[in-house]
């Protein structure tokens, strides 16, 4: 037998080409006759559009056509929102390019497409639009007053959505500790390294789509929906995809103007956007504010938790923008016990960008309030806030446990977790250096933050969803065929745009197969080739088409074996399948699979019943979600005489069940740790009091560099999940959900002698400074 | 239209340009060497790195017309007779990408950040990577790519 794939840390079949630039970017793709798209943008947050005059634009050099909202009015549609979870949310329609007024800073409103990009850039110069200006509406709080000048005729209010578990009066009556808190989660830009892309050619019947996207599959209903193209005529391809984050879990104005704009000229266009057009137009993440009321008894135990957000929706709802924060209403309760939990959200328009998901998506957001304020209930009852942690989570031997909002998570040692992560972090001796650093008055304080995060993982139950509301199920499908030469091709139904399907794939076939790693291809990312899918989001990749790929082995196993019964002229039970062979038991009379594959080509001699090709297909539709948990610790040394923060070491324990490859998982954690430090302390989205948008460019929005972050110590505990047979949870969001509060609870532990108990993010150095500004003094 | 010539991977090219055309462009558009790609317009990120007469330059931020007379190396020319290059290895065996969309600049970068430091420690990486942007990795095995691909080299250089 052949060594086991599935664990080991095999280096990706994707890199090859990555690594050489023999990419697919859609940008780098081209059709002959292919010509240029360029999107005029509103440079108003709010205003009535009186005049488009898009007729300078047409008779410049290499310009074939220029078009205004108003020439896609009768064609265009509305930009679907998908998941309206709540039952009163307010859907505005939400035209792909503007037509009689602009909501947001980049809208579009109108277009050249010429011969090349610098011809098309010119002429939009020469279209000329009359704006009628109406007030900016910014702040979520100041929208929603009777006075508020209104983003849309029915008003500034989303949807109201509440759920209650237990009785909240009874357990915040004559609780010995209430904390109250207000957070905010600032907005984000998702800043995929490849900026968005799309190109479209057609045939004058048919429609084929390149698109940077996470969701060829999804986009191409979407399409046919919004536009009335019919959805037999359209083919969507995300051929190389360079990161997404969410922020390509979208169909967007562009993509539908590209379709109708090939439809139009009956020629292929394409459109790429520059960086500072997607800062504007991608659509951004988080933008919640949160209020949270946390009752406890004296000795530390949780008696319950409410929750109110205020989120900010932008100008329109698109794809999952109210779903969003609602991914929150399951999860502020986290890995702890209580007797009970309210949330509530009201969505707010706003004339920004539209918000909508952003690696981990609710999820982050959840988890930092939960975190952020336990660590206030530590503070408050002067426990060590691990200990206050332990006090409340769910114990090991409570697994299988129904929470309190009513999720059961089936699997989870936050024990086994903890003790490894506070081992590897020197988790005492920091303390101690914590404590000689105040007793000295030493102006490099040290913090260490905790986060104990659990999240809600490998987006499936499609009755979940259909019980929420949504638009889709969540299932995922998987194909395999074993060629006649016995190589194995995989299709899946879920697209990858960075994670690592392929390799992944590729091991799980090799062992339920017995077939070589090198001898697995997988094929994805076209509606084509994969018609069945649902795409890439929510860590859902492994614990769901990583499943159905399996479960496709499966099916071809049992083909064979039937196959293999014929020709050896025994019963199917009396044949079993080890290292790629089948064999009649307890003799040397076998069949290899490539032997069978063959047999299954030529059909010669097919056992009733049995159809020609050694192939099957498979979905797959998890009972529950992936529950990864963790537990995360990072040390920082803020200066407080300059504010500067500066991580000194971090320490990631994760629990993400059964490991397919450790060196892919490692990554998703590196990168997703990143992320969530970048939201901690660099990143924010900021408009000005008229609604523009400032940080337009990489030179404002802060990225972190190499420079900006330290290595990552990571170590792993392994509770299998128990929802799906090969034990895997989601990966690829965990990091980011647990690092934001980690370093957040950092910064404000060191910084708590001097009575400052938040810092708003980021955590820049003028923000720490005045935040010691205002209480240091006191010391 | 000035005509320049430039040589690309090893090729000469005579071409008619708009002065105001980007070398990242000519690149992309023109040459068909569509492996060195564009992530910002604020030469902020460094994925359009490419070696300009043997050191490293954002072709964002090159005009097409300030490559008159001068070699480019992109990464489709990186690596001799079909083999990778050191550094493309490195970055293999490290897992040091996901979607990739950063690596060739990423890589050009760190081949030019070995001229002037063959043995870097690693925060002399992280700050030499300061102009190349990832958001997939964290940076964590791109660092350790750059170590493994520096000791690679160095023996190479050694080795006879």
């Amino acid at each position: 037998m052949s060594v086991q794939e599935v664990g080991r840390p095999r280096r990706r079949k994707e890199d090859a080409r990555l690594l050489t630039g023999r990419t697919r970017w859609t940008d780098n793709l081209t059709r002959p006759g292919l010509l240029h798209v360029m999107f005029l943008r509103s440079p108003m947050a709010h205003a009535a559009i009186s005049r488009v005059d898009v007729s300078g634009a047409r008779g410049l050099p290499g310009v074939v056509a220029a078009f205004s909202g108003q020439d896609f009015a009768a064609e265009q549609g509305s930009l679907p929102c998908a998941w309206p979870r709540a039952a009163d949310t307010v859907i505005p329609e939400h035209p792909p390019m503007a037509v009689s007024g602009v909501r947001y800073v980049g809208e579009a409103v109108a277009c050249v497409v010429a011969t090349d990009r610098y011809r098309a850039a010119d002429a939009l110069e020469a279209i000329e639009i009359d704006y009628e200006p109406l007030p900016a509406v910014l702040d979520m709080e100041r929208a929603l007053a009777g006075d508020s000048p209104k983003v849309h005729e029915t008003g500034n209010r989303a949807f109201d959505f509440t759920s209650t578990h237990g009785d909240v009066e009874a357990a915040f009556r004559d609780a010995p500790v209430v904390i109250d808190r207000t957070y905010v989660q600032q907005r984000l830009i998702p800043n995929a390294m490849e900026p968005r892309s799309v190109l479209c050619d057609t045939d004058g019947e048919t429609y084929t789509m390149w698109s940077a996207t996470q969701i060829p599959h999804i986009l191409k209903v979407m399409l046919a929906m919004v536009t009335g193209v019919p959805e037999h005529t359209l083919r969507v391809i995300a051929p190389d995809v360079g990161g997404g984050f969410g922020s390509k879990l979208q169909v967007t104005p562009e993509e539908v103007l590209c379709l109708l704009l090939a439809r139009k000229l009956g020629r292929p266009v394409k459109w790429t956007e520059s960086r500072s057009e997607g800062n504007l137009t991608v659509h951004h993440g988080r933008d919640q504010i949160q209020r949270i009321r946390l009752a406890a008894d004296a000795d530390g135990r949780v008696r319950g938790l409410q929750v109110r957000l205020l989120a900010d929706m932008g100008a329109y709802l698109a794809l999952l923008t109210p779903a969003v924060p609602l991914l929150g209403a399951q999860m502020f309760n986290a890995i702890y016990k209580m007797d009970a939990y309210e949330f509530a959200c009201t969505g707010v328009f706003t004339t920004k960008m539209p918000t909508d998901a952003y690696r981990g998506a609710g999820r982050p957001e959840a988890t930092f309030g939960i975190e952020r304020i336990m660590d206030e209930l530590a503070a408050e009852l002067r426990m060590d806030p691990l200990e206050v942690r332990r006090r409340n989570w769910i114990r090991q031997e409570e697994f299988p446990y129904t929470t309190i909002s009513g999720l059961t998570y089936d699997s989870g040692n936050y024990e086994a977790a903890t003790d490894r992560a506070t081992a590897l972090f020197g988790y005492d001796k920091l303390r101690a250096e914590q404590a000689d650093r105040r007793d000295k008055g030493d102006p490099v304080q040290l913090g260490i933050g905790v986060s104990t995060y659990t999240e809600m993982c490998g987006l499936a139950p499609s009755r979940w969803f259909g019980s929420n509301n949504a638009g889709a199920g969540g299932w995922e499908h998987g194909s395999v065929r074993v060629l006649p030469t016995g190589k194995v091709e995989v299709i899946t139904g879920s697209t990858p745009h960075g994670q690592g399907h392929v390799t992944a794939w590729s091991q799980i076939a090799a062992d339920a197969l017995g077939v070589p790693f090198e001898d697995v291809s997988v094929l994805y990312g076209d509606t084509a080739i994969a018609p069945k899918g649902l795409d890439t989001y929510g860590s859902r990749s492994l614990t769901i088409g990583g499943i159905a790929v399996l479960k496709a082995c499966e099916k071809v196993r049992d083909k064979a074996r039937r196959l293999a019964a014929h020709l050896l002229e025994c019963s199917p039970d009396d044949i079993e399948f080890e290292a790629g062979a089948f064999r009649v038991r307890g003799t040397e009379s076998q069949k290899t699979l490539q032997e069978l594959a063959l047999a299954a080509f030529t059909g010669h001699d097919l056992p009733e019943g049995v159809e020609a090709r050694l192939d099957s297909d498979a979905t797959f539709d998890p009972e529950n979600f992936s529950f990864p948990h963790g537990t995360h610790l990072c040390a920082v040394e803020v200066d407080t005489e300059t504010g500067m923060v500066r991580i000194r070491s971090y320490v990631a324990v994760d629990d993400v069940g059964k490991v397919v490859n450790p060196l892919i998982v490692d990554g998703q954690i590196h990168g997703g740790i990143a992320q969530g430090v970048a939201q901690a302390l660099f990143e924010e989205a900021v408009y000005d009091a008229d609604g523009n948008l400032l940080t337009t460019t990489m030179a404002d929005y802060l990225l972190p560099s190499a420079a900006d972050l330290p290595d990552f110590t990571l170590d792993r505990t392994e509770s299998p999940a128990t929802s799906n047979p090969l034990g895997v949870k989601g990966v690829g969001e965990a990091g980011t959900i647990a690092s934001t509060p980690a370093v957040v609870n950092a910064i404000v532990d060191a910084l708590r002698p001097y009575g400052v108990n938040d810092v708003r993010m980021p955590c820049t150095p003028e923000r720490v400074w005045r935040a010691l500004g205002a209480e240091g003094v006191r010391r | 239209m000035p005509r320049i010539t430039v040589t690309v991977d090893g090729i000469k090219y005579e071409e008619d340009v708009e002065p105001r055309l980007l070398l990242v462009h000519l690149l992309r558009e023109r040459l068909g060497k569509t492996g060195t790609p564009i992530g910002c317009d604020t030469s902020n990120c460094g994925a359009c790195t490419v070696m300009l007469d043997g050191k490293s330059a954002k072709s964002c931020s090159v005009l097409a017309v300030q490559a008159d007379g001068r070699d480019v190396v992109t990464i489709e020319g990186l690596g001799a007779n079909g083999d990778l290059h050191p550094m493309q290895r490195a970055f293999h065996e490290e897992h040091a990408l996901q979607c990739g969309y950063c690596t060739p600049g990423m890589v050009m970068a760190a081949i030019d950040l070995l001229r002037d430091d063959p043995d870097p420690s690693e925060e002399t990486i992280r700050h030499g990577l300061e102009g190349n942007l990832c958001r997939c990795t964290g940076y964590c095995n791109i660092v350790r790519a750059v170590r493994r691909g520096a000791q690679e080299m160095g023996q190479a250089v050694n080795t006879p």
